[in-house]
């Protein structure tokens, strides 16, 4: 029990930070905003890793790779994009 | 130091790392390098995660990682702008479904991730982490198909309404957790995979009453949605990094929800349950009734003359311009009047894209420079100063209905552009727009309607205004 209340400590924490982080975002980047966020959403590559990591190849680990395949299609497809959009951010000459 | 304790700090940094990236959107000048702030925080989190001792088979995940890589920047960098609100959709689905298969991977080795209970079988609170994580990420794949399907035009964007929908959400709601309740106690496979397909089913039927002019809630959800799903991972594998970063996301896509909800001065409950956006705009009598009403029609000419007298212009655009690929004429028109000193500037209503910020991103791809975009609030008050308002494939958000307490649209904020001097209406026709509510600035004597293509109707303003030396 301990592991998990240590856990939603952190959870709780985290929704605060987001909170404040996130109405600091300026309105005109909040397209950039969700797609950053897609991008970091494929970190849940970690878990899908350690599905696939054990020595002896089983079920799980094939659902394991299956879940590191679309997270990076998150991951690298969320940053390139992001970074697309914000380099047409520019200023008056 | 054991690699716990490395990985464990390795995390702790990514989790600090993307912090920072978000934190950098407060500006466009801080963006940039916010976004690499993140990605080397994922960069951080992977390398770690891979020099687990435990970790075998190399080859494959660097394979899988490649596979998907490339499919992600493959699209990423030939994705046209005005479908990013499809792109964002289909991310979330994907961000489901990996959540859908790492939850089924921690319950068929659940050793690789400590959860095995010593005496057999898995710890129950790990059980009912792992459901969360299951079927949240299964709502949110299905659902974002669906968004995405709606809003790529596969499916159409008018809301699917039945008798009995609200009871059958509910039902298939109990039956997940029923099916829940079920594996949790018994540990079988089957209950657990049942319970995934229903929360399939769920995420379908709860999209699809949603019309089109909800989308920029619907696809914000998802996005909350997706950080819930990751966060429910995290619990699983008692893994802070996705918890905080789960949780990041979902604080952050249930913020652009809200935002938007107040932007349509709409609940989110009567958003979920359905409503705006028939899809169908231009309605044949409004447009009869209109000619009947006489709007002031001008031809180009006029507006390039009102244009050119003008000390303060004001585009609102929507997005209908964006449909019409009308930007590029109407950055050359900014351009034109900017060198006749005019000042031009862009308001930007919250729901003017089909997903928050999206009009921002749309100006910013045709070249508008981002001081010269203001958002509703800050702009608002200077429309009585205004000599021209342009509003080009914007429509409800510049309806005065929304101050009439007995029209449909009373309450949501609007651009008040009936302020200006001259609104100069620059539409297809005369027809009322997703709201189904007619706009009585067509019919007011400061207004001038310029009918006709988005598009081309700019194109020759801006010769009218390149020809009138």
């Amino acid at each position: 029990m301990s592991v998990f209340i240590a856990a939603l400590t952190v959870f709780i924490l985290a929704v605060f930070v987001g909170y404040h982080v996130v109405w600091n975002v300026t309105p005109a980047l909040h397209t950039p905003l969700m797609s950053v966020t897609n991008a970091i959403s494929g970190v849940i590559v970690v878990g899908a890793i350690i599905a696939a990591a054990p020595e002896e190849f089983q079920l799980a680990s094939l659902f394991g790779l299956v879940a590191v395949t679309l997270a990076s299609v998150n991951v690298f497809g969320g940053f390139v994009v992001t970074q697309r959009m914000l380099n047409k951010f520019k200023k008056r000459r | 130091m054991t690699y716990q304790d490395f990985s464990l700090l390795a995390y702790l940094a990514a989790s600090v790392l993307f912090i920072f990236g978000l934190k950098g959107l407060s500006s466009p000048e801080t963006a940039r390098r916010g976004n690499v702030y993140a990605i080397c925080g994922m960069a951080l989190a992977v390398l770690a995660t891979l020099a687990a001792p435990d970790v075998h088979h190399h080859g494959w995940i660097l394979g899988a990682i490649v596979v998907g890589g490339s499919i992600g920047v493959g699209v990423a960098l030939r994705i046209q702008m005005t479908a990013l609100p499809q792109l964002v959709a289909m991310l979330h689905s994907l961000v489901g479904l990996a959540a859908v298969f790492v939850a089924k991977g921690a319950f068929y080795a659940p050793a690789a991730y400590g959860i095995a209970a010593p005496e057999g079988g898995i710890y129950t609170s790990s059980l009912i982490e792992m459901l969360l994580g299951d079927a949240i990420g299964a709502i949110t794949f299905s659902g974002s198909l669906v968004a995405f399907a709606k809003l790529q035009g596969l499916m159409g964007s008018a809301p699917v309404r039945f008798k009995g929908q609200h009871a059958l959400n509910a039902l298939l709601g109990l039956t997940i957790v029923a099916l829940g309740v079920g594996f949790a106690a018994s540990q079988a496979g089957l209950p657990f995979w049942l319970m995934t397909a229903v929360a399939l089913v769920l995420g379908v039927t709860l999209i699809i009453p949603i019309g089109g002019a909800d989308m920029p809630v619907i696809v914000s959800m998802l996005n909350s949605y997706s950080g819930w799903a990751a966060a429910g991972i995290g619990f699983t594998l008692n893994n802070n990094l996705l918890i905080i970063t789960g949780a990041l996301i979902g604080a952050s896509g249930a913020i652009l929800s809200y935002i938007m909800c107040r932007a349509m001065n709409r609940s989110f409950l009567s958003v979920l349950f359905g409503g705006f956006g028939s899809g169908d705009a231009a309605a044949p009598s409004a447009a009869a009734q209109a000619q009947q009403r006489g709007a002031n029609i001008g031809s180009v000419e006029d507006a390039a003359f009102l244009l050119k007298q003008a000390e303060n212009v004001v585009i609102v655009p929507g997005y209908g311009m964006a449909v019409a690929q009308a930007q590029h004429a109407v950055r050359e028109m900014m351009e034109r009047l900017g060198a006749e000193n005019v000042n031009v500037r862009f308001a930007v209503h919250p729901v003017a894209g089909r997903m928050p910020g999206h009009m921002n991103v749309l100006l910013a791809d045709a070249n508008v420079p981002y001081d010269q975009v203001f958002e509703m609030d800050d702009i608002n008050n200077d429309f009585p100063n205004t000599d021209v308002a342009f509003v080009i494939g914007a429509n409800d958000v510049t309806n005065p209905a929304a101050k009439d307490p007995n029209s449909p649209i009373f309450g949501m904020p609007i651009l008040e552009v009936e302020r200006a001097q001259t609104v100069l209406f620059l539409k297809r026709s005369l027809g009322s727009g997703y709201a189904g509510v007619d706009n009585d600035l067509f019919y007011r004597s400061n207004t001038m309607m310029l009918l006709g293509d988005a598009k081309e109707t700019t194109e020759s303003l801006v010769r009218a205004l390149k020809g009138a030396h």
